[in-house]
């Protein structure tokens, strides 16, 4: 395991130091005058040299390089244009609120794909199974910037008088605003200290902080907020883990050990929870994982749609502001988030299934 | 099979016999009718069908906007001298998906959306294939430190959420529909590198290559001959499955500001100007987008049509 271990970061390493080049290079290689990309059209000569000499622009683009690579060690991403404040603060105040999302949306995926893609081969080419390929076939071609518009147009609008009336838009309704749970409970902290930075980081995960500090309006009403942008977020990994699970399944279903358990006298639930779905859930793992770069992609978009001031709402100003730090530091804390994620996935897939080790 | 060896090693004795006797017209006749066994198979699968119907649908519809399409789809109809209609009129009998925020015709736009994120999808995949092929083919045919370093650049490019990449090339580029093109061209590159490589070790094995290279082929003509019609099968359902992505991405970045810019008839775009009016004018919101998710629907049924049809070891 150790050894599969060392070769699979050895391979993840590599890469994530391209992503690192290929962010920094990015703006380098494509040309332009990067001056008048940040500060505007207008920007004159002065100003541009000003600009250039406190970016570090002036000097050998190896000399950059290493400057970029030693201030991103350091954790320090640049600054943000339009805010005026260290793009790694931005970050992680967005941080929370998409994680949120992500985290929920994924949970959902994972918990109705697969069943649906058990149910689909349990019952293979039965109604189930036909329904739940349709679900997945207009799953993976929805446009979930579209689908989230529709569903907040259904839920606030066509059902919005109805009890299933759901909120379209923001993390909380207008004049409901949680406590951070640290002030709930009394604790002072100080703006500057690690401690309190943490505390204040945490108290960000809306639905964690209105639980633990048992504001139960505000958590209802923030669970109520997340039931769309989820739901339309998940559509795309559902579809694909129910796709993946069915066919996986179907796989390990033909197989001879299945027949045998069948053949022993153990009745089809029992042979598909105890003999296949342990080998067939193996490929689902690393599905599961890619679809972390489609939650991640996605939440650009959804949050966009349902008004979400998360990383994608971030990225997306940035780019209609042409905030580059912005641009650049997140697009370069996603891929890392991506990469490690991905590399986690499959040691926990080399953990569980010996037989990826020793390819 | 193995405790009937002798009966198996005398028909497969017959069949060899047949197959010496078979003249070269028999075994063209042979290569088609692979061909013909895939299409059998393709128009046996309703889904994939489906997806043919609708892919020529909309490219006939592509192909024939200006003379399908009511009105011009840059018009802002409530300008034009003695007309009756206004901004975002509801669907009529005269305009039956409406009118856009402009008082432009929605139908005519989405009519001519087809032409844009079409061709949009099909050349994104074509110039993805055409660079990402020749970087598989080259880093499978030479190996060594050549193929580690090309494989290693796709490694990178996966290693970025398709989306977020394509965003940071769309931006760092410039907002313009040629630069969509490059975006989700380069996000899209590495399947097909990893599909020719692949195709390019697993056929330098075979005898058969080994004999021809021994004659002197060049890599020219090995690659025109052997390597590429292996590898034709996995490129041409790659392909028609990527279009589908291809046009999602390209819609998504569209829809973020990055892509097609207004008033250019683009689905994407058409959505991003109208989308916070979804309470009001639902009907400027519903179709664009039912737009974009039937075509790439369509793309992504022929491309499972396609693979099940080619590649039948693929089927469950």
């Amino acid at each position: 395991m150790i050894a599969y271990a060392l070769k699979r970061i050895g391979t993840a390493l590599p890469v994530l130091f391209g992503v690192v080049v290929a962010v920094f290079l990015l703006p380098r290689v494509v040309g332009g005058d990067p001056c008048r990309a940040v500060l505007g059209p207008r920007a004159t000569a002065v100003s541009c040299q000003q600009f250039a000499e406190a970016n570090g622009l002036d000097q050998p683009v190896f000399q950059q390089f290493l400057t970029y690579m030693g201030n991103i060690l350091r954790g320090d991403f640049g600054e943000s244009i339009k805010f005026s404040r260290p793009v790694m603060e931005v970050l992680f105040e967005r941080l929370p609120l998409t994680t949120e999302l992500a985290l929920s949306a994924l949970l959902l995926a994972i918990a109705i794909g697969i069943p649906l893609g058990v149910a689909a081969a349990r019952w293979h080419n039965s109604p189930v199974d036909v329904a739940t390929m349709a679900f997945a076939n207009v799953g993976v071609s929805m446009p979930i910037f579209w689908l989230g518009l529709m569903l907040s147009y259904l839920f606030a609008v066509v059902l919005g008088d109805t009890w299933l009336a759901l909120p379209p838009t923001g993390r909380f309704s207008a004049g409901l605003a949680p406590q951070p749970f640290y002030e709930v409970w009394g604790w002072t902290i100080t703006d500057t200290s690690f401690g309190g930075g943490l505390l204040r980081f945490l108290s960000r995960f809306a639905i964690f902080n209105t639980l633990i500090s048992a504001q139960w309006a505000e958590l209802k009403d923030g669970l109520q907020h997340l039931v769309l942008p989820t739901v339309a977020l998940s559509t795309i990994p559902m579809a694909v883990i129910a796709r993946m699970t069915r066919s996986s399944l179907l796989d390990v279903l033909g197989q001879d050990y299945v027949r045998t358990a069948a053949a022993k006298g153990a009745r089809q639930p029992r042979v598909i929870r105890r003999h296949a779905l342990r080998n067939a859930l193996l490929p689902v793992v690393t599905i599961i994982g890619l679809q972390l770069g489609a939650l991640l992609g996605g939440a650009v978009l959804t949050e966009t749609i349902f008004s979400l001031a998360g990383i994608g709402t971030a990225l997306f100003d940035a780019i209609d502001t042409r905030d580059f730090p912005i641009v650049q530091g997140f697009t370069l804390f996603i891929a890392s988030t991506y990469v490690v994620v991905n590399l986690l996935v499959d040691l926990s897939y080399g953990y569980l299934d010996p037989r990826v080790r020793l390819q | 099979m193995s405790g009937f060896g002798t009966g198996g090693d005398q028909v497969d004795g017959q069949v060899t016999s047949v197959r010496a006797e078979e003249t070269s017209d028999e075994l063209m006749e042979d290569a088609t009718s692979v061909w013909r066994l895939a299409m059998q198979r393709f128009f046996r699968r309703k889904l994939g069908v489906l997806g043919l119907v609708i892919v020529s649908t909309l490219a006939i519809i592509a192909l024939t906007a200006p003379i399908i399409a009511p009105y011009d789809p840059i018009q802002q109809l409530d300008r034009v001298e003695g007309s009756d209609v206004a901004r975002r009129d509801a669907p009529s009998s005269e305009h039956l998906l409406g009118l856009d925020s402009n008082a432009r015709d929605q139908l005519s736009r989405i009519i001519y959306g087809a032409r844009l994120s079409l061709p949009l999808g099909v050349s994104i995949v074509l110039v993805a294939i055409m660079i990402g092929a020749s970087i598989g083919a080259i880093a499978g045919y030479f190996g060594g430190w050549l193929d580690t370093i090309l494989m290693r650049m796709m490694d990178v490019i996966l290693g970025f959420p398709a989306l977020v990449l394509a965003i940071a090339i769309a931006y760092v580029l410039g907002n313009a529909i040629q630069n969509v093109l490059i975006a989700v061209a380069v996000v899209t590159l590495p399947q097909y590198a990893r599909v020719m490589r692949a195709s390019v070790l697993s056929i330098k094995e075979v005898d058969f290559v080994a004999a021809s290279e021994a004659l002197g082929a060049s890599p020219w003509r090995m690659l025109r001959t052997r390597i590429l019609p292996n590898a034709l099968t996995p490129l041409i359902v790659l392909g028609t499955l990527g279009i589908a992505g291809a046009i999602l991405e390209a819609a998504a970045l569209s829809f973020l500001g990055l892509g097609a810019q207004p008033p250019t008839p683009e689905w994407g775009s058409m959505l991003a100007q109208e989308y916070t009016l979804i309470r009001t004018y639902p009907h400027l919101v519903i179709y664009p987008g039912l737009a974009i998710m039937v075509t790439v629907l369509g793309f992504n049924l022929l491309g499972d049509g396609l693979r099940d049809a080619l590649d039948p070891s693929l089927n469950e």
